[in-house]
């Protein structure tokens, strides 16, 4: 993908600047504190669980991002690792007993096993066949999870309970939970800044842009690519994990084609190959989802022509747009 | 007549054409004489409508060739033989021969085609790719003389090939030439085009630099091999 | 044991394998042509074979016209939108990053069945086997559904039809040549853009062809279009898009298979052609026929 994020000219360096906040440089550093304001005063206007979803969202779609917009590598069966991770959480907590903590920490386990295996298998193809067969072994768990007597079929793991954490919050509270999550939000999108920005943040950037190359500099290129896929799934098991605690359910709809389609559709619209672009993406998406939600097949008519308004107009996605504008990495 | 006024064309960001002119009287071989990169074969491309950028003017059959498409210009009877040759590799020799449609009346016929190359009868069936460099060389040039086009861009027909093929090349153009076809002639090798041209252009960075009389060829060769120097 | 050794079962089981594999050849033969010469994985290749179903029954609901008849009007129905969404739509990415194909055709196939599922609701709508093929043949040892056969018979032919089309006549060569050199066979005198449409509205007309022949044998719901695309993609991975003979090859194969498994192994008939996948990738990534890596 190696025009998606780089249509424009190279922007300039930033390196000049050495004005640094938790590894964001200026112009991020006051969107990252802008959104922390937004993170501390939104649940007076808005449902905190509704919150607390969009923000489930953005660390997936953070996880679907480094594997897209800096790896170059388009997955469409994200919703695999998004659903199996979910179900182990939801199994490991009701089944085993599991306290809360162990059962997230299981549920993103499982989904970066997942992602080995099926990075494996999927790096063997190039560009456009990856996608094809990412969609294939998704669609395959899917029919397993639909089957498989430990992800209780249609009825799907239910009555996860919230625990506490680490004895000390009681998360059965939902303004306990929000405050919970906002911090661990916060502290993946310091964590995805770094990555991305970090000496192995550079080489997938490398990778993304020309794999010949890279690879003749002597970089082994699909070890590269595996790890990167790995941490995208194991990413997004845990935001999956996180979903199934706030909702206290798992169910097929974690591991069908929707959701996988979703996170794509998320980080069209916020920006591919930005930092802020899945919090943007998650924000307008579920805000739509939500607004659209009564009115049915709706929902589907309008993502699929968001879909191709993006795709043909607005490559660059919400934040994308922004950095052209202020000339400076998002 | 084909008439090439003051043509510029662009890679990319690239300038690579900066005002060529040219003049193609008809029934007559015009060479174009340069070294790689000169803008040989930009030319016939911008020619071709081949070119993403063009600027200038291209007069032919009372049009500008520049604001046409490339299926447009060779519906007026132009026809380009790539320095490729560009024979198609799904395609069967027989397929690539028929492949582009007769454009005006006056073609030459497939009988006399395959009198001027027996190979290509021959191979019909074999894929295109598998001839060898010679006989692809062949088969491009006789692929434009089925459909009826007058003006032929040759592209280096004799690159990378054996003496003894350029030598039934050259024939083969002469043979066309007395035929009464518009040729223009892009070549590196000046010996090649000394008794087939009766026009020489010389071109370097882009521009036109020099404009020979056939006659005036042999005298005046060392400006020629200057000029084609490496 | 799940191991079922009644042969008839087995053979009946693999005879429906053949009409899923069928529509897989169809399927896949019209992804391959389109991604061919276009060079865009046509994710709404699933909604034009779903279409090709919906307006059989349109047809048939509102101008009381028959199977027969929807298998000639439906697919040029199908080709008319193709070529409309080629010259809006699909045009525009032959000048951007290959990946990006994928996902206008993935957004066109969602705004495709939304707009179905608005028009007819989530549910399916039935569709009769017309009355001229319904019954049985006695083959000797065993009865097969005639509408199946007929399925089978005519789909094979299709695709040899269409394999023949391509590799044999004129027209082929034409597509075979802009496939290898479009700016060439643009400069040779043909029309390439027109060209492009015509081959994506042939491609899921084609599609359409095989939504009509389903619509008997197959519930019609506006799920069925993206259901049967994904199965064809693994198809398509599995046989490499290099080759026409090959899609169809692979697409019958995976057909039989998934027929055997639904005798052997019931529960895991809807997996299997995705476990082939899996196996082809790790022992022959370059896919059974591929051309490309």
């Amino acid at each position: 993908m190696s025009s998606a994020a780089t249509e424009t000219r190279p922007l300039p360096m930033e390196g000049r600047d050495s004005f640094q906040f938790l590894g964001f440089t200026r112009a991020r550093a006051i969107f990252f504190l802008a959104f922390v304001v937004v993170v501390v005063v939104s649940p007076l206007a808005v449902y905190p669980i509704f919150l607390m979803k969009v923000y489930c969202f953005i660390i997936f779609a953070c996880a679907y991002n480094l594997l897209l917009g800096y790896t170059g590598l388009m997955s469409f069966g994200h919703a695999a690792f998004f659903g199996m991770g979910a179900y182990l959480c939801g199994y490991a907590a009701t089944q085993w007993g599991l306290p809360v903590g162990l059962a997230v920490l299981a549920g993103t386990a499982y989904a970066g096993l997942l992602g080995l295996v099926f990075g494996w298998i999927a790096i063997r193809r190039q560009g456009l066949y990856f996608g094809m067969i990412t969609l294939a072994l998704a669609q395959m768990v899917y029919f397993v999870a639909l089957k498989a007597p430990f992800t209780g079929g249609e009825d799907g793991i239910q009555s996860v309970p919230r625990g506490t954490l680490f004895g000390l919050v009681d998360l059965s509270s939902n303004m306990a939970l929000y405050w919970t999550l906002s911090v661990i939000l916060l502290a993946v999108l310091v964590f995805y800044n770094r990555i991305v920005h970090s000496p192995f943040g550079q080489v997938l950037r490398a990778i993304r842009n020309n794999p010949d190359r890279t690879k003749s500099l002597g970089v082994d290129v699909d070890r590269f690519k595996l790890l990167s896929f790995v941490i995208s799934a194991a990413l997004s098991g845990f935001a999956a994990s996180l979903k199934t605690v706030l909702f206290g359910i798992a169910t097929l709809t974690d591991v069908s084609l929707n959701i996988s389609t979703e996170v794509v559709l998320i980080n069209l619209v916020g920006g591919i190959g930005t930092i802020f672009g899945p919090v943007v993406g998650s924000y307008v998406i579920l805000m739509l989802e939500q607004f659209m939600a009564p009115y049915g097949p709706w929902v589907l008519l309008i993502q699929g022509i968001v879909f191709m308004l993006f795709v043909l107009i607005f490559r660059q996605g919400i934040v994308g747009e922004l950095q052209k504008r202020l000339k400076t990495h998002l | 007549m084909l008439e090439i006024r003051n043509l510029h064309a662009w890679y990319g960001e690239s300038h690579v054409l900066h005002g060529v002119d040219m003049e193609v009287p008809e029934g007559r071989v015009v060479s174009l004489l340069g070294r790689n990169g000169a803008g040989k074969t930009t030319t016939m491309r911008a020619l071709m409508g081949l070119m993403g950028r063009t600027k200038g003017e291209i007069r032919f059959g009372g049009a500008d060739l520049l604001r046409l498409r490339p299926d447009q210009i060779a519906r007026k009877g132009i026809a380009l033989c790539p320095e490729d040759r560009a024979i198609f590799p799904s395609l069967s020799v027989t397929e690539n021969l028929f492949l582009p449609p007769v454009v005006a009346k006056g073609g030459m016929s497939v009988e006399r085609i395959y009198e001027l190359f027996p190979n290509i009868r021959e191979r019909g069936s074999s894929r295109g790719t598998q001839l060898s460099g010679g006989e692809q060389q062949m088969l491009a040039i006789a692929r434009i003389l089925r459909t009826g086009a007058r003006v032929l861009l040759l592209d280096e027909p004799t690159e990378g090939l054996a003496p003894v093929i350029v030598q039934q090349i050259a024939r083969t153009i002469a043979e066309i030439k007395a035929l009464g076809f518009t040729i223009i002639l892009v070549e590196q090798n000046a010996h090649f085009v000394e008794g087939l041209a009766d026009i020489h252009y010389l071109i370097e960075n882009g521009v036109i630099v020099d404009r020979l009389e056939g006659s005036e060829f042999a005298a005046k060769i060392d400006r020629v091999d200057r000029l084609l120097a490496v | 044991m799940p191991f079922d050794l009644n042969l008839n079962l087995i053979l009946g089981q693999m005879v429906l394998g053949l009409v899923n594999g069928v529509f897989y050849a169809i399927l896949s033969l019209g992804l391959a042509i389109i991604f061919g010469l276009l060079g865009v994985i046509n994710f709404a290749h699933g909604v034009f074979f779903m279409l090709g179903a919906f307006l059989a029954y349109m047809l048939g609901a509102t101008l009381g016209i028959g199977y027969w008849g929807s298998l000639l009007i439906a697919p040029v129905l199908v080709g008319l939108i193709g070529i409309v969404v080629e010259v809006l739509l699909i045009r525009r990415l032959y000048k951007i990053d290959h990946l990006y194909g994928l996902l206008l055709t993935l957004g066109l196939a969602l705004a495709i069945e939304g707009l179905i599922r608005i028009v007819f609701g989530q549910q399916g709508v039935p569709y009769p086997i017309p009355p001229s093929l319904r019954g049985a043949v006695d083959i000797g040892f065993m009865l097969l559904p005639l509408y199946r056969v007929w399925v089978v018979v005519a789909g094979i032919v299709l695709c040899l039809a269409t394999w023949f089309v391509i590799e044999r006549t004129p027209l082929g060569a034409k597509l075979r040549a802009a496939t290898d050199n479009p700016a060439m066979v643009q400069a040779f005198g043909i029309n390439v853009p027109v060209m492009l449409t015509l081959t994506y509205a042939a491609g899921v007309a084609l599609a359409g062809v095989g939504g009509v022949m389903a619509a008997p044998v197959m519930t019609i719901d506006p799920a069925m279009g993206t259901n049967i695309v994904i199965v064809v993609f693994a198809v398509v991975v599995i046989g490499g898009m290099g080759s026409i003979f090959g899609s169809i090859v692979t697409g019958l194969g995976l057909g039989l298979l998934e027929g055997l498994a639904k005798a052997t192994f019931p529960s895991a008939s809807s997996t299997v052609i995705f476990v082939a996948m899996v196996i082809i990738l790790v022992l022959r990534p370059r896919g059974l026929f591929g051309k490309m890596a």
